[in-house]
């Protein structure tokens, strides 16, 4: 068996899980259950872009994406308490308009497309060289650097809002001040009390009793 | 041999699969999330299959920002969706109509 007809068989094996993985999505009933297929997807098709040789593209796919975003996905699904049934009304419904919406849309987009044409485009050899994470790093960190700082911000901003959208302030909640706590002064705290100091009435014996209480002044 | 039409036609059926789903779960709106991860997730697949074929570095540097501003975005929606969910009790779509768009 040679290479080429491997790769071949590797993309469509890749292809039809993805594929399958996606129809899942959309259709299963449990919200967990569709998840975990979009999981299916989004691996298959980061292997889909391996046989591409965009590597970087593909490990980046698995951990960004199925690391962080399907499991906040997860949480929020196991968060919610959603009713199966209800979520399911209209399914049968819409079925027909979403399939033959689909199909339409695939047609128009094969026929603009030019598969035929498309097929004259070989895999010719690779314009990343060695490697991949060389070529694409080359080009982020000179000619794209400003998008690039652009992206850290706009990671940024979606951290802060999303924080801002699920704080709860929530009613008869005793919390500290932490601006007046690091605002206090020792003389608010602490109160100097001058003490006068008592003569020993007598040096033996020692007396065994407490003195007696009368040390304000 | 894998030619540049396979990839295409590949995030094309994702694509329609992703637009099919939008149609059908009128109900669930974390389903209509998820229809557009997919949708990003086959346009970034053309991204890929372009960048490749044509050596061109840009294709592949974009699906870089595509995937940073779709956490983002998703991390921002899922919040509003909870948010959405403790005010309302619900995420059906057609139930939320508060601002009678």
């Amino acid at each position: 068996m040679n290479n080429d007809l491997l790769q071949l068989i590797c993309f469509y094996f890749f292809g039809a899980v993805s594929v399958i993985g996606a129809l899942m999505v959309i259709s299963v009933k449990n919200s967990v259950h569709a998840v975990l297929s979009l999981v299916l997807t989004f691996f298959s098709m980061a292997c889909v872009w391996l046989l591409a040789e965009a590597e970087f593209l593909a490990i980046a796919l698995v951990v960004v994406y199925v690391g962080a975003v399907m499991v906040l996905f997860l949480f929020v699904v196991m968060m919610l308490d959603i009713k199966q049934e209800a979520v399911r009304e209209g399914f049968i419904r819409y079925l027909p308009v979403g399939i033959i919406v689909a199909l339409v849309m695939l047609v128009e987009m094969l026929a603009m497309i030019g598969v035929r044409a498309m097929h004259a485009h070989t895999l010719g050899p690779n314009p990343a060289g060695d490697s991949n994470v060389a070529w694409l790093g080359q080009a982020l960190y000179t000619e794209f650097l400003l998008p690039f700082e652009i992206a850290a911000l706009i990671l940024t901003v979606g951290i802060v809002a999303a924080v801002a959208l699920t704080l709860r302030q929530r009613a008869g909640v005793r919390h500290q001040t932490a601006s007046q706590q690091v605002a206090v002064n020792a003389v608010d705290r602490v109160r100097v009390v001058k003490v006068a100091s008592e003569q020993m009435a007598s040096v033996s014996p020692a007396p065994v009793v407490a003195p007696p209480q009368e040390n304000a002044p | 041999m894998i030619t540049l039409s396979h990839y295409i036609v590949l995030g094309a059926i994702l694509f329609c699969i992703a637009v099919a789903g939008l149609f059908i779960n009128r109900k669930n709106v974390i389903v209509l999330l998820m229809a557009i991860e997919l949708m990003l997730l086959a346009v970034n697949t053309n991204f890929v299959a372009f960048s490749r074929f044509f050596g061109d570095v840009g294709g592949q540097v974009f699906v870089f920002f595509i995937l940073t501003v779709a956490a983002a975005e998703s991390a921002i929606g899922l919040a509003i969706l909870v948010l959405l969910f403790r005010n309302r009790s619900t995420i059906n779509v057609a139930e939320i109509d508060s601002m009678k768009g």
